[in-house]
């Protein structure tokens, strides 16, 4: 049994998730929705059998019930999502929000997903891509020592990065900062963004900077982070510690890749392939639990 | 009469990247009192890597922008005071923090090939009514075509002026010849600037090239206070511009004295020069405030500087990497090891 979902958006992000919930075996993709017909994002799913429309939400919602759509992801922007995700929660679909809209709460597989599980919210946002590369480092420090402050600088090509995220690029530096602190556990959050535009493009890299109240313990803190670089590898493959932890005074730094599987873009794309894994993993878990409850 | 050339005062931002943010609101007042007096028009005031720069990337700031901004505003008769803001970096929101100490004009940095992460940045400061600038950093990376094709995109989101910025100083005069002349064709309506670096000891041949090739802004520092090798020295460009018949419209004898009298005695032995870290900026083309965080790493790691910034411009790293600095400096450790 398969638990049946829709794709709302059509963009680099929408189209990656596709290729990754074709693959699951507890989520099976039924609807992609898009606004223009001729995206990309749209004739890729139609070749591949999936139902679509260019109609937007509203060009969903009338089939939920005959598809028994129950889980919806949405990978639009933050200032469209809450009218989409108001739709869908009234036809008691979960959503799964990839926007920086944060109206649910912010949810980072390897730190938080299981309490959400048990709460059962109609709607958690998957914060930023930089977000779910980064807060789980935060989160193995601050689940050691106390972080006064938590900061990280992702990096990403310029040809990952599409219109919808250059278009609002302070919500990516506004979201990304309010869940350090929220989710990684961070007194204070700062979060920064950087296209390079280099060729061949470079790699995602994020760097993390923990500031901890008092030395930090140096064994402990190395432990927590390589077991928690092995709890993000579980769900993404390429991701991997670059250098580090490296300490000087109380500041701790951690120097991340994150490599892509090539779902949508290609490998460097690491930032795509981090956020729709992570979706794609929080929605199985969402899945199971609807299965379980069912049998 | 000739068209007055606008300088803007780069002493109190990029500066701040000599002296790694730590300027005293004291500092700030006296420089900015100097430049007043001097009749320089237009002063920016921030940390170095624009609002909301403060960072462990980048270095926090003795104090915060606001600080800075309340203490030099409202002792100003002349001169008016512009921010930076790098989208990625600061936010609206940190502009709107700002906005009501009296900033004249906000300007916009981005990447030169980047210009539309901008977007909501500069038609904020556009709606709000101020002198609104496109800034296109480490232009030497991209040809003049394109140059002209992203301050295209600035100028449609409500930008009055566009920069052409060697961050790396790695300009050349007939590269700023040819940059700064097709922007001024492509915008005949638009003021355009230039922003140059020292790192190869061009920053002044630079700046009087872009006024000969149609610039209206030229940016410059007192006693070229600014990352790397410094800004164009304001007051060596002054002398220049009054020997060539250019009309800048300020006091030379007081820009001289603002640099001699004032603000060298403040940077000491952080005064910046030609040193070979900030050639190497230069003839690499990498981005300028590197060249402190390259030092410290040298320090802490025992790897040259030299070598981290060559592989940083092999890398083609951009504005605001500063965190590749420590990465790099570990990966060539360990190659050399």
């Amino acid at each position: 049994m398969k638990i049946r979902c829709a794709l709302i958006g059509s963009g680099n992000i929408g189209t990656d998730l596709l290729y990754k919930l074709l693959r699951s075996d507890v989520l099976e993709p039924v609807w992609m929705v898009g606004i223009d017909a001729d995206s990309d994002g749209l004739k890729r799913a139609r070749d591949l059998g999936v139902k679509t429309t260019h109609e937007g939400v509203d060009g969903l919602i009338k089939h939920i019930e005959e598809d028994n759509i129950e889980i919806a992801f949405d990978a639009t922007s933050a200032y469209v999502h809450a009218e989409n995700s108001r739709k869908l929660v009234a036809k008691g679909v979960k959503v799964i929000d990839l926007t920086p809209a944060a109206i649910g709460p912010f949810c980072v597989p390897p730190v938080n997903l299981d309490e959400h599980l048990t709460q059962g919210e109609d709607n958690v946002n998957m914060v930023t891509c930089g977000g779910q590369a980064t807060i789980p480092m935060v989160y193995a420090v601050s689940r050691i020592q106390e972080v006064s402050y938590g900061e990280i600088i992702a990096t990403i090509s310029s040809k990952s990065a599409g219109p919808g995220t250059r278009k609002n690029i302070d919500e990516f530096t506004v979201t990304t900062s309010g869940a350090i602190e929220k989710v990684g556990g961070a007194d204070k959050g700062k979060a920064i963004i950087i296209l390079n535009p280099a060729e061949p493009p470079l790699m995602m890299r994020d760097t993390v900077h923990c500031l901890t109240k008092g030395e930090p313990d140096q064994e402990k803190i190395t432990q927590s982070v390589l077991a928690m670089e092995a709890a993000v590898q579980a769900y993404v493959p390429g991701y991997r510690i670059k250098e580090g932890p490296v300490f000087d005074g109380n500041r701790v730094s951690i120097y991340l890749e994150v490599k892509g599987i090539g779902d949508y873009l290609p490998e460097y794309a690491g930032n795509l392939d981090i956020m729709t894994a992570a979706s794609a993993k929080t929605a199985e878990m969402f899945a199971k639990q609807m299965i379980k409850n069912r049998t | 009469m000739s068209k007055i050339i606008k300088i803007h005062d780069m002493s109190l931002r990029d500066g701040m990247h000599s002296i790694a943010h730590q300027f005293t609101l004291k500092n700030m007042v006296d420089m900015s009192q100097a430049l007043d007096k001097a009749r320089v028009p237009l002063i920016e005031v921030t940390h170095g890597d624009g609002l909301s720069g403060d960072s462990v990337n980048y270095g926090f700031a003795l104090h915060k922008d606001e600080e800075y901004l309340s203490a030099v505003i409202p002792k100003l008769k002349y001169s008016k005071v512009s921010v930076l803001l790098i989208p990625g970096i600061g936010t609206v929101d940190h502009l709107k923090m700002v906005e009501d100490l009296g900033v004249k004009t906000v300007r916009v940095a981005t990447h030169c090939s980047e210009a539309d992460v901008s977007e909501q940045h500069i038609s904020y400061a556009a709606s709000r009514g101020f002198d609104t600038v496109g800034f296109l950093m480490m232009a030497h990376m991209l040809s003049a075509k394109e140059i002209v094709e992203q301050a295209k995109k600035m100028a449609g989101y409500g930008a009055n002026c566009l920069y052409v910025t060697d961050s790396s100083g790695h300009m050349l005069p007939e590269e700023v010849s040819a940059k700064i002349g097709l922007m001024r064709e492509a915008f005949p309506n638009h003021e355009i600037g230039f922003h140059g670096h020292h790192n190869l000891g061009m920053a002044v041949a630079n700046s009087l090239a872009a006024v000969e090739a149609g610039a209206d802004r030229i940016d410059g520092s007192i006693a070229g206070f600014g990352a790397g090798a410094g800004n164009t020295p304001l007051e060596v460009f002054a002398a220049v511009c009054d020997l060539k018949g250019i009309n800048l419209d300020v006091d030379l004898s007081a820009l001289m004295d603002a640099a001699e009298d004032v603000a060298t005695p403040i940077m000491g032995d952080k005064l910046p020069r030609v040193s070979r870290g900030a050639l190497t900026l230069g003839y690499a083309g990498v981005y300028s405030s590197f060249l402190l965080h390259a030092i410290r790493a040298e320090k802490k790691h025992g790897v040259p500087a030299r070598e981290i910034l060559l592989e940083l411009g092999r890398r083609k790293t951009v504005g605001g990497q500063e965190d590749m600095i420590e990465d790099v400096a570990l990966e060539l450790l360990r190659a050399g090891g």
